[in-house]
């Protein structure tokens, strides 16, 4: 046998009580109480409250820490000068680095390490000033040096902190403010691409990712305790990722990809053998993996079982996790500074010393003053100024662009906030979704929705009214609201006569309901109010239409009656 | 004129004494007629001739491009070079022809030297003698010199002595006349100790001032590219055409300005010399033992101030270097899996055992050996006991260094070997290991320092066999260290090789396939 593998023979096999223990105490926790039940998606543990007090003891709490591989947004890969481009060819963007042709080095790419600052800053880390690479060794076909580059003893960032909100309840109307620390940031090497060809017998090797892709691997505590939280934290942790643009996001496309490390323990005990579930690729699916699999630990040890430590695929198909054959296994990666690379040494524009050119180096204290507005602060922001709801923030903020919409429209026309949100999350968002079109897309700019909104708050227009003129501006025909609403004679209908003669002729036509409100069932007035609104469009002003309403009910009230 | 300096044969071609083409021929005749020494693994002859006539053309407009314009070189076979074969004396690699130049040969040839050839080494550079190649040994061309043989009478059919190694196929090109200069690789001593046992000047500069980009690493901490050639003085002159700060190597620093002759005569007087009293190792041999007394008289008689100095943590240095060699080679060799490129195994069962046969007929045993003592020393386990242990030992092996400099010590004087070449023979009786743990002795704790050293050639041995003394300088201080360096080699007249073998002899026996290892044309036994 090869020399090199006899090393590997020697494997080190007691990760399983190598964890430190961190006493979690997250009580109340109902996750067990639907085993199997196949309804994952509702298993979200903090708004159970402990109904029954069972000992606490015996209640089995699940406890999830993340892994985050998030792909930077850079034009070239973390080493070399190779284009990093989604589906390209495969092998085609391959340096000579990349193939790990011998006599080849490493050379650190400056855009990779301001990301990982950036996103370092915006997580409330620690940016650590001097920070080291190792060399991680396995083979692999993907892996052409048989090592990865990474950030294994001195990372460049640590102890930072993501805050994340969870929409509760049936309605999700509560919003609740969680926590989960980030122990680090590193930087390093992506792999290349496997593809197996089970039919052949055959591996496919595309090294356009590999060694190559600068990740920012982002290890989170295990401070969550069910799916919903753990998606909820990525989902947040995107959204921060997408507002500094150090990583597009997108985890169908593998640019955040997901490792859950999942345990179940009594609160007060040390934390159970931990299982990691790989192959997630949506905050949805991370939901349902994390949450089967709980469950299925959770069943395991109150059956007696003990849980394997392993790595488990995610089945988006069944909804299940099933054991992975492991590349990794348990292995000792052998890890050894990287020797061709030095420190990387980040300062302040303070700190620079004088013979170092400061467009060579990486500026901690500039970066920061470029982080943009993060997504907490901008629904803060909306809250505070336009007085909307918080949950209405969150659609806004998670939808690209949707945001500064809403304030562009906001500041136009001279209706409430409030208002106008209605008309953005329900009505324009709904014509977006409905066509599968993103905010910039949308046929309708800010300030033709606004112009609408000002007919409604001028009372031009009635709000039904309003819908078919938007229905009329979303076909794109180059008109403005107003023109629409003269043209299909949509305006507001306050001509008092005619308001009558229509009033009159429903109250002709439907006897019974009038004989009913005579009688005294006031409530049926609106059913006549609402014909009336039918026969004109929407268009009548409604508080006209209503008082009409009622003077000829009692107008033409038969003698000797009273109401 | 082959065996002129690059100094005097630049000038013989500025002069029109001599062609580029005639020169690039004369070397190439000379590769021929010493094919015996197993010099080359690849003479790029077609291309050196290409090159030449190019050169030829600049000469006749009265262009030259500078002082390496038109001068044969060669170049160790862990250079990697665009579109001619790249070995490491491996059959991991046979056949491997890399897509693009190391940056130090890439510079040689933008100045218009004229590469002529690939020379064999130990496998991967792992050795001291250059002995344990795909390719098989190197004769080092002092066997067949009148030297040897009159002072001997030994019959270099049989007593053929080694030339060091691992770069000694380069240092075999420059000492049997093949070329004017060739690149080595110095990890614990690998240029320098050819050079030493070869008779050459041998230059290991400050780590960081020559580019390691497209040299196949043997340990990237301490690799540099070396410099094998007849004068301080050519020495001097590639240091400064080679040193520069290389953007696709991050370990490159920029070398302080210096002027661009060497000075021929330097005050000897304002020099301080340490002579570390550690160097007296087990197994010097009782001449090199004398020329290294011999020589410092002579500096301090010329008025130059010589004292002993202590580098105690010396005698710790090879053991670490054990640990951090194996170590690096153990990561550095993993890439060679038969996946993307050289040697592939058909058996193919698994990728595992893809892997496990490449693997195991890929390399030599001394590089099996030091993978699997490396992948040990990096586990889990042994990391702090082995890896970090031994770092923490080489940084007071570099303080020990720092510390004799920082009380205004020079250079420091110390042999470069324990003595003069070994017998093939005698060299084999012991392992890789050992002897690679005895001849770095003097060479390798530089490496661990990244400092500057470099050989000189003395005397020759009651043998007829070069001794060399080794002087190390201050880190970046090349400059210094070089002109200490001439200032001794102009008092030292080191003989110039006699080579007596007659070619057609050569020839005679290549015929009856006697001289050329059967490794050559078979292929090492996997």
């Amino acid at each position: 046998m090869a020399a090199s593998s006899a090393g590997l023979c020697a494997v080190v096999r007691s990760i399983k009580n190598k964890r430190s223990l961190h006493f979690l105490s997250f009580s109340s926790q109902n996750v067990h109480n639907n085993i199997f039940s196949g309804s994952f998606g509702t298993s979200a543990c903090h708004h159970a409250k402990p109904q029954i007090k069972r000992k606490a003891s015996s209640r089995l709490v699940g406890v999830v820490g993340l892994e985050i591989h998030a792909q930077i947004h850079a034009s070239t890969k973390l080493f070399s000068s190779s284009q990093v481009c989604f589906s390209s060819p495969p092998n085609s963007s391959v340096s000579f680095f990349d193939a790990s042709l011998p006599g080849t080095l490493p050379v650190l790419n400056r855009r990779c390490v301001e990301a990982a600052v950036m996103t370092g800053l915006a997580l409330g880390c620690t940016i650590n000033k001097r920070s080291l690479f190792d060399r991680k060794h396995y083979f692999y076909a993907d892996l052409p040096a048989g090592y990865q580059i990474t950030q294994q003893r001195l990372p460049i960032a640590v102890g930072g902190r993501l805050t994340y909100s969870h929409l509760v309840s049936h309605k999700h109307s509560q919003v609740v403010d969680k926590c989960v620390r980030i122990k680090q940031i590193q930087l390093e090497q992506d792999s290349g691409k496997s593809l197996h060809d089970s039919y052949r017998s055959q591996t496919l090797i595309d090294l356009n990712r590999a060694v190559g892709v600068g990740l920012m691997e982002l290890v989170m505590e295990p401070d969550m305790c069910c799916g919903e939280e753990a998606a909820a934290a990525v989902r947040e942790l995107q959204l921060i990722l997408q507002a500094l643009d150090t990583c597009q996001g997108n985890m169908s496309e593998g640019q955040l990809r997901v490792d859950a490390n999942v345990s179940v323990h009594r609160p007060g005990e040390p934390l159970g053998v931990r299982t990691e579930v790989k192959n997630i690729n949506s905050a949805r699916f991370l939901a349902r993996a994390i949450d089967y699999e709980l469950q299925r630990q959770m069943a395991i040890v109150e059956s007696g079982g003990t849980v394997l430590n392993e790595t488990r695929a995610f089945d988006f198909k069944s909804g299940q996790t099933v054991p992975m054959r492991d590349k990794e296994g348990l292995q000792d990666y052998r890890f050894m500074p990287e020797p061709n690379l030095p420190p990387l040494i980040l300062y302040d524009r303070k700190t620079v010393p004088g013979h170092v050119d400061p467009r060579q180096v990486v500026l901690v204290d500039q970066l920061q003053e470029q982080l943009p507005e993060l997504p907490r602060v901008t629904r803060d922001r909306l809250v505070k100024t336009y007085g909307i709801l918080p949950e209405h923030t969150f659609t806004l903020v998670n939808t690209d662009g949707l945001a500064d919409y809403f304030v562009d429209v906001v500041q136009q026309t001279r209706a409430e906030p409030k208002k106008v949100i209605g008309w953005v999350l329900n009505d324009l968002l709904g014509l977006l979704k409905q066509q599968y079109l993103s905010v910039s897309q949308s046929p309708v700019s800010a300030s033709t929705l606004a112009e609408l909104l000002d007919l409604l708050e001028a009372g031009h227009v009635s709000s039904p009214a309003a819908k078919l003129v938007l229905q009329e501006l979303w076909k794109g025909s180059g008109k403005s609201a107003r023109q629409i609403m003269d043209e299909q004679d949509l305006g507001l209908l306050r001509d008092r006569s005619e308001i009558q003669q229509i009033c009159r002729r429903v109250i002709d036509s439907y006897p019974d309901e009038v004989g009913a409100i005579r009688a005294g069932n006031r409530n049926v007035l609106n059913k006549l109010i609402g014909q009336v609104r039918r026969e004109t469009k929407g268009r009548a002003d409604p508080q006209l239409v209503r008082t009409i309403m009622e003077e000829e009910l009692s107008q033409a009230l038969p003698p000797g009656q009273t109401t | 004129m082959l065996g002129l300096t690059i100094r005097e044969v630049s000038q013989a071609l500025r002069e029109n004494q001599v062609s580029p083409t005639e020169l690039c021929r004369r070397c190439l005749e000379q590769v021929k007629k010493t094919r015996y020494l197993n010099a080359f693994i690849t003479v790029t002859e077609d291309q050196a001739l290409r090159q030449a006539r190019e050169s030829e053309s600049r000469f006749l407009k009265g262009e030259p491009r500078g002082p390496l314009d038109g001068i044969p070189f060669a170049v160790k076979d862990n250079f990697c070079t665009e579109n001619i074969e790249t070995t490491c004396a491996s059959r991991m690699l046979k056949g491997y022809v890399p897509p693009y130049t190391a940056t130090v040969v890439q510079k040689l040839l933008d100045q218009g030297a004229v590469l002529i050839g690939k020379t064999n080494l130990d496998e991967f550079a792992m050795g001291s003698g250059s002995t344990d190649s795909a390719f098989g040994p190197v004769r080092n061309p002092w066997s067949y010199s009148a030297q040897y043989r009159e002072r001997t009478g030994a019959d270099p059919h049989s007593d053929w002595v080694i030339t060091g190694g691992s770069s000694g196929g380069s240092a075999a090109a420059v000492a049997s006349l093949s070329s004017f200069l060739a690149l080595g690789s110095d990890t614990g001593g690998s240029t320098r100790n050819p050079g030493a046992l070869c008779g050459l000047v041998a230059l290991k500069p400050t780590y960081g001032l020559l580019s390691r980009h497209g040299l196949i690493p043997l340990v990237n901490s301490m690799d540099v590219p070396g410099i094998l050639v007849r004068s301080v003085q050519d020495a001097a002159t590639t240091f400064g055409v080679l040193r520069g700060v290389d953007i696709r190597d991050s370990t490159t620093v920029p070398h302080p300005p210096t002027p661009s002759v060497l000075s021929d005569d330097i005050d000897i007087t304002k020099i301080r010399v340490g002579i570390p009293k550690e160097y007296h190792a087990p197994g010097l041999s009782p001449e090199t033992l004398s020329q290294w007394g011999r020589v410092a008289d002579l500096l301090e008689r010329a008025g130059a101030s010589v004292e002993q100095v202590s580098l105690p943590h010396t005698q710790h240095s090879i053991v670490c270097y054990h640990v951090l060699c194996t170590a690096e080679v153990a990561s550095n060799m993993a890439r060679f899996d038969g996946i993307e490129y050289g040697h592939r195994s058909t058996v193919d069962d698994s990728t595992e055992s893809l892997y496990a046969t490449t693997r195991h007929e890929g390399f030599n045993d001394v590089v099996r050996r030091r993978i699997l003592a490396g992948n040990y020393f990096l586990l889990k386990r042994n990391y702090e006991q082995y890896f970090v242990k031994a770092q923490k030992v080489r940084r007071l092996i570099a303080q020990d260094f720092a510390q004799v400099f920082h009380a205004g010590v020079d250079v420091l004087l110390t042999p470069t070997t324990l003595g003069d070449a070994a017998r093939h023979r005698d060299f084999i009786q012991e392992d890789n290991r050992t002897r690679s743990a005895q001849e770095d002795v003097f060479t390798q704790p530089v490496n661990m320092a990244g400092l500057p050293a470099v050989t000189v050639p003395t005397a020759l041995s009651s043998r007829g066999l070069p001794v060399g003394l080794q002087l190390i300088g201050r880190a970046l201080r090349d400059w210094q260290l070089l002109e200490v360096a001439r200032w001794l080699e102009q008092r030292l007249d080191f003989p110039a090789i006699r080579l007596s073998r007659d070619a057609s002899d050569v020839e005679r026996e290549a015929d009856f396939g006697v001289l050329i290892s059967p490794a050559r044309k078979t292929g090492r036994p996997g």
